[in-house]
């Protein structure tokens, strides 16, 4: 150990004592570092690395109990977070320590609060979730009229802050840049600039605040801009090229030495402030004749006054020659530039060599004649012995070979490689260098010398270079091609797909072998065969790109085929399914397509895929009905199928009973109807191609359409709403084919066959269900006339008991959410006082809506309590809740108690505007946020996405301008939002604007909630869906299912099958679907 | 772009760390060493910049103190290389005669560190 380090430990004492009267941070390290110095010093003075972690472990379990004793003071804990800090420091996990340092950071006094915001600066990551718990801190110390927590909390935020809490905190920090102090000022500058890196967007309409920071009195403010505006420029010069004359005068300011001397770092002016400065201007000037035109005078200035012998000069003068050289030329510049880096290069000091072959870089890319001066010297660097230089040097000798032969060169290297002195990886260097050399050169001795020598090296990197120097030389020609004179820049055309190998991939196909399954596939598979349950009908989408993406047209060909098969053999394996008499008409491209089937089958396949998904889960339990047997119901199952109908087609309805009736008919009619269309239309979906059973027709469609439209959404069942909405999305074009949606209108009518089909083969109601139905169904039919008027969920029983069963619906209508309660009557007599009041929640507006009055509920008869909710400030989702009292025979009163969720969506409603006042509707809005949502490639298709955002969120489609949408909502009463979004590539990106603060990041939070929706890639299994559910819920459950098989909120996994459990009525669980056993 | 700041003796014991970007915990150890290896291989001929990964590394060594900075590609390394100085000279005045365990009191250090990176960019 070194001197100073012994001679430290024995003055720390003293240290210590010494600065126990100071003031300020001092006086906080004296205070705990007592214990932090014992433990440094006891860790500095161990030997081995297992003896420190036994040390720190030790203190891990000793800190662990202390900050999670009660008895613990914050100034304990101050004490603790900074021993934890540096344990963490050195690698050991004190995650448990996280939520104590926010407390810390919460309630302590200034030193504790200051050790705390410490601890979660370095603790945690940005996207850590115990950080949403320190913006409720941040924000308290921001209004504090205390100037030290009014630092902290923005040195915080300048450090970490959670993205998608800014809007919070914004408009603080905003009023932060007119405060008195600059320290506060120049702090909320940056602040701002960590915004702008994580979420340009939102500080978008501050740029003119940034311009009055450039502009402000005080140095650190205006420097504290800089990083904003050298980020800006980066991403988009244009727009900023006015400002070039305030920067080149500030530059002037600076270099003239008119800051005051505080800034001056060993006598050179705010070094780091003028190297931000020529950067700036580097970018402001590139290939811009006139913006360069104004900087040549400061450039010129600062190439002369930085003469003084300081590395930091000669960073700044670096910087200079590299702005010179990016900016539109100039030659007398360029010539006194280049004459800058002659000294740099001739320097003995070695970082300034460095530097300076850095650069020459520069230099020869512009003008090589600038740089020949220096080529002696160039090579001179070869005999360096430090190997970073020697890359530089490498980089150049290209360029360089004017005067010096070729032959030269290499003899110069080929001695250089005999050395001992170099390490082998120089030698590798070195060997390549000659290998690009030899071209060039006549004669060939040395190099035939170098390579005898080095085919025979211990080292396999060199010789695996003298290998492929060998064989180049052996034939000169091609050796030529391969290296030409003057093209050591240019990148050479790598053919990544390396199509060259397909002719073999096809031979070897063709004689057995197994395809390549790329590895995300390899892996699904594997995963899928260690499940119980299995998952191979989801995983069918991945393969797509798996496979156009890299094989020529043979193999694309060889490969659905082979998918087919997999997926058969799959199917085989992991569950057992009757495969008999199914064709395969489903692979792992999605559909197949038979040599008997329509052309037009595939097209329709691709072009909307996430169907395709859909299908497929439908396909397989399709695959369980018999298609013969489906023909043919039998008596029993058209009962089962009337129960399930009943249970899952919406209840709303008041044409549910008769539609019951005519379901089977109607389905019956519909598969006729679809087989003459079938002939008819080329078009028509894969799904006829299943027709043979009568579910399938149906369902297909039906299914696929529902998807969105039913049983995601609890939109209620009404047709007509249906057909409005579609004829909706048609008016937005090209979202839908044609065909489609007339099927669609087709196949509504039949869709109780497809639950009732579905439920026979997946779940078996039990039968106590059945009388709760049988209320259910009876309910239906005492729905509010008002229903036929607007679109409205589906009625959910939110209680009961053994007299009462209380159910509510939503009605969305256009000015306002109307939540209907159903209160029936199960018992034979009659109950009186029947009173429903909800209680007043803080979010909402809630007004009674006049109703009939009469306190008194009739036997087996239903009463409607109707209530209009307003929203009085956006939130994401809230929960209503209530109570209904009643009196049974005049003896005693009963009272339940319920409640609702409300979700942001039952507010928002479509906002019917033309593209011209979006465009200044758009323009006006000041609150927006951005996002990029990244989707599978080539399934980011605008039209499913345009449909799943109109139908989710209810947005009205205003425009759809290429492969971008502009889209219209309100947030009743009259809140416009306005999403843009843009398909490019494989990200969607999403750019809401309003004139309300926090709508768009909520309307972004459902954006990213329904993205399962959005993204056909993640897969949709069945798992819980009824009606009674809210969207939020499913959406959980559905991510949930697939990730775990596990529906949330029961445990269940595939198969089991819960029903109208207690803690939430009208709750029906069906996990996918687990093969019969 | 400054990517980490770190604070290493001879021995390969981090005395201070600051990662701008997020790093998993084991991955810090990892990469601390193998950045402490490269700096303690170079001789005083060989220039304080190394090529580590997808970073470079500027070092200054002071007894047996590393202070060594991880940055990106667009940085100016000689810049970099006097603001480690900067950067000691001001804990010089702040410690009056700084060590190599003050630096271990990272509270103040790190608020040292801080206003000084953001004042001189």
């Amino acid at each position: 150990m070194s001197d100073i380090v012994e001679k430290t430990l024995t003055a720390l004492p003293g240290l210590f004592l010494q600065n126990q009267s100071a003031s300020g941070p001092a006086a906080a390290k004296a205070s705990f570092s007592s214990r932090l110095g014992g433990l440094v010093r006891g860790i500095t003075a161990l030997t081995s690395k297992h003896e420190e972690e036994k040390l720190i472990q030790q203190e891990l379990s000793n800190l662990k109990a202390t900050v999670s004793a009660p008895t613990t003071t914050l100034k304990m804990m101050k004490e603790c977070m900074v021993r934890l800090i540096y344990c963490e420091m050195l690698g050991y996990d004190a995650s448990f320590g996280y939520i104590h340092a926010i407390k810390l950071a919460q309630q302590g006094n200034l030193l504790e609060k200051r050790v705390g915001y410490l601890a979660v600066s370095l603790f945690l990551h940005e996207s850590h979730e115990l950080l949403l718990l320190l913006v409720n801190t941040v924000v308290k110390d921001l209004q504090s009229t205390n100037l030290v927590e009014v630092c902290m909390a923005l040195t915080i935020v300048s450090q970490i802050f959670p993205r998608e809490m800014i809007p919070a905190v914004l408009p603080l920090i905003e009023d932060k840049l007119q405060h008195s102090k600059e320290i506060i000022r120049r702090k909320a500058v940056l602040a701002l600039y960590k915004f702008y890196l994580i979420a340009p967007n939102q500080v978008q309409h501050i740029h003119i605040k940034f311009r009055k920071a450039l502009c402000d009195r005080d140095v650190g403010v205006m420097a504290a801009s800089l990083h904003i505006y050298l980020r800006m420029i980066k991403e988009n010069s244009s727009a900023y090229k006015d400002l070039t004359g305030s920067f080149v005068t500030i530059l002037k300011q600076v270099v003239g030495g008119k800051l005051p001397v505080d800034f001056n770092y060993h006598s050179v002016p705010a070094p780091w402030l003028q190297i931000q400065l020529l950067r700036i201007l580097g970018l402001l000037g590139k290939d811009d004749q006139r913006t360069s035109e104004l900087m040549y005078d400061v450039l010129d200035e600062s190439l002369r006054r930085a003469e003084l012998n300081h590395n930091v000069t000669y960073a700044i003068l670096f910087e200079c020659v590299h702005t010179v050289y990016s900016i539109y030329p100039k030659s007398e510049l360029l010539e006194k530039a280049a004459k800058c880096i002659g000294k740099f290069v001739l320097s003995p000091k070695i970082n300034l060599k460095y530097l300076g072959l850095k650069a020459l870089t520069y230099v020869i890319q512009q003008d090589p004649t600038l740089a020949l001066q220096h080529q002696m010297t160039i090579i001179e660097c070869l005999d360096h012995p430090d190997p970073i230089i020697k890359r530089e040097v490498l980089g150049e000798y290209s360029y360089l070979l004017d005067k010096e032969t070729p032959e030269e060169v290499i003899t110069k290297l080929y001695k250089l490689l005999r050395s001992d002195s170099i390490s082998s990886e120089t030698k590798a260097w070195i060997i390549a260098a000659v290998t690009k050399l030899t071209p060039q050169a006549h004669s060939s001795n040395i190099v035939e010398r170098l390579i005898q020598e080095f085919t025979t090296s211990l080292d396999t990197c060199l010789r695996q270079h003298a290998f492929e120097l060998k064989h180049l030389h052996e034939n000169v020609k091609f050796m030529k091609g391969l290296l030409p004179v003057d093209k050591s820049c240019e990148d050479m055309v790598v053919d990544a797909s390396l199509s060259f190998l397909d002719g073999f991939v096809a031979e070897e196909l063709s004689q057995g072998a197994a395809p390549y399954k790329p590895h995300h596939q390899r892996q699904e598979e594997k995963l899928s065969q260690e499940k119980v349950l299995s998952f191979e009908p989801y995983g069918l989408s991945f393969s797509s790109s798996g496979f156009s993406g890299r094989q020529s047209p043979a193999g694309i060909s060889l490969g659905s085929d082979i998918s087919g098969n997999s997926t058969e053999t799959g199917l085989k394996e992991t569950n057992s399914l009757k495969l008999e008499g199914i064709k395969k008409l489903w692979g792992k491209e999605g559909y197949l397509p038979k040599k008997e089937s329509k052309t037009g089958d595939e097209t329709e396949a691709l072009p909307v895929p996430q169907e395709n998904i859909i299908m497929e889960n439908v396909d397989q339990i399709i695959t369980k009905n018999d298609q013969s047997q489906a023909l043919t119901q039998s008596k029993e199952e058209k009962e089962k199928q009337l129960l399930a109908s009943s249970l899952f087609v919406g209840l709303g309805s008041e044409s549910t009973i008769n539609l019951l009736g005519k379901a089977d008919t109607l389905s019956h009619k519909f598969r006729r109807k679809s087989k003459v269309k079938e002939t008819k239309n080329g078009q028509t979906t894969t799904a006829q191609n299943m027709t043979c059973s009568s579910f399938s027709s149906s369902s297909n469609v039906a299914y696929e359409e529902d998807y969105y439209l039913d049983h995601l959404q609890d939109r209620g069942d009404k047709e007509v709403k249906k057909f409005s909405l579609n004829s909706e999305l048609l008016d937005s074009e090209s979202l839908t084919e044609l065909p489609l949606v007339e099927k669609i209108s087709n196949c509504r009518l039949s869709t109780p066959s497809l639950f009732a089909d579905n439920n026979m083969e997946v779940f078996h109601p039990p039968q106590s269900t059945a009388a709760s139905v049988a209320n259910e169904v009876s309910l239906a039919v005492s729905l509010l006339e008002e229903t036929t008027e607007h679109m409205h969920s589906d009625l959910i029983e939110v209680c009961n008991n053994e007299t009462i069963s209380v159910s509510s619906y939503k009605i969305w209508k256009d000015e306002c959410l109307l939540m209907v309660w159903s209160v029936f009557n199960k018992s034979a007599s009659e109950l009186k006082s029947a009173n429903l009041e909800i209680a007043p929640a803080e979010n909402f507006k809630i007004t009674e809506q006049p109703g009939c009055c009469l306190p008194v509920i009739e036997a087996e008869s239903t009463k409607n309590f109707q209530y209009s909710v307003q929203m009085e400030k956006p939130f994401t989702e809230g929960n209503l809740s209530g109570f209904i009292n009643y009196q049974v025979m005049d003896t005693h009163s009963v009272q339940l108690e319920f409640s609702v969720n409300l979700s942001l969506l039952d507010f928002i409603r479509p906002l019917k505007i033309s593209t011209e006042d979006f465009g200044k509707l758009w323009l006006s809005f000041a609150n927006d946020v951005k996002q990029n949502v990244k989707m599978s490639e080539s399934q980011a298709a605008l039209p499913s996405t345009l449909k799943a955002l109109q139908q989710e969120l209810r947005l009205h489609v205003v425009d759809i301008i290429g492969n971008e949408g502009l889209l219209a909502c309100q947030l009743l009463p009259s809140i416009p939002c306005l999403l843009h979004f843009r398909v490019h590539g494989d990200m969607l990106a999403l750019w809401f604007r309003s004139s309300c603060s926090t709508l768009p990041d909520y309307l972004l939070y459902q954006c990213q909630k329904v993205r399962a929706w959005i993204d056909p890639q993640v897969p949709v299994p069945i798992p819980c869906f009824h009606p009674g559910l809210t969207r939020a819920f499913k959406a959980e459950c559905f991510v949930s299912v697939f990730l775990s098989s596990r529906c949330k909120k029961h445990g269940k996994s595939g198969g089991d099958l819960v029903s109208k459990d207690s803690e939430s009525p009208g709750h029906l669980c069906i996990v996918y679907p687990k093969t019969q056993s | 772009m400054i990517k980490f700041f770190l604070m290493v003796n001879k021995q390969g014991q981090t005395r201070l760390s600051k990662y701008y970007e997020h790093v998993e915990i084991n991955k810090r150890t990892l990469l601390e060493t193998e950045v402490i290896k490269s700096c303690l291989s170079r001789s005083n001929e060989q220039c304080s910049f190394i090529e580590y990964k997808d970073f470079k590394l500027i070092y200054r060594q002071y007894a047996a103190l590393f202070i060594v900075v991880g940055v990106n590609d667009t940085e100016n390394e000689m810049a970099i290389y006097e603001f480690i100085h900067n950067f000691v000279e001001v804990l010089d005045d702040y410690f009056s005669r700084v060590s190599e365990l003050d630096v271990s009191f990272f509270s103040a250090v790190n608020q040292v560190f801080h206003s000084a990176w953001q004042r001189t960019g």
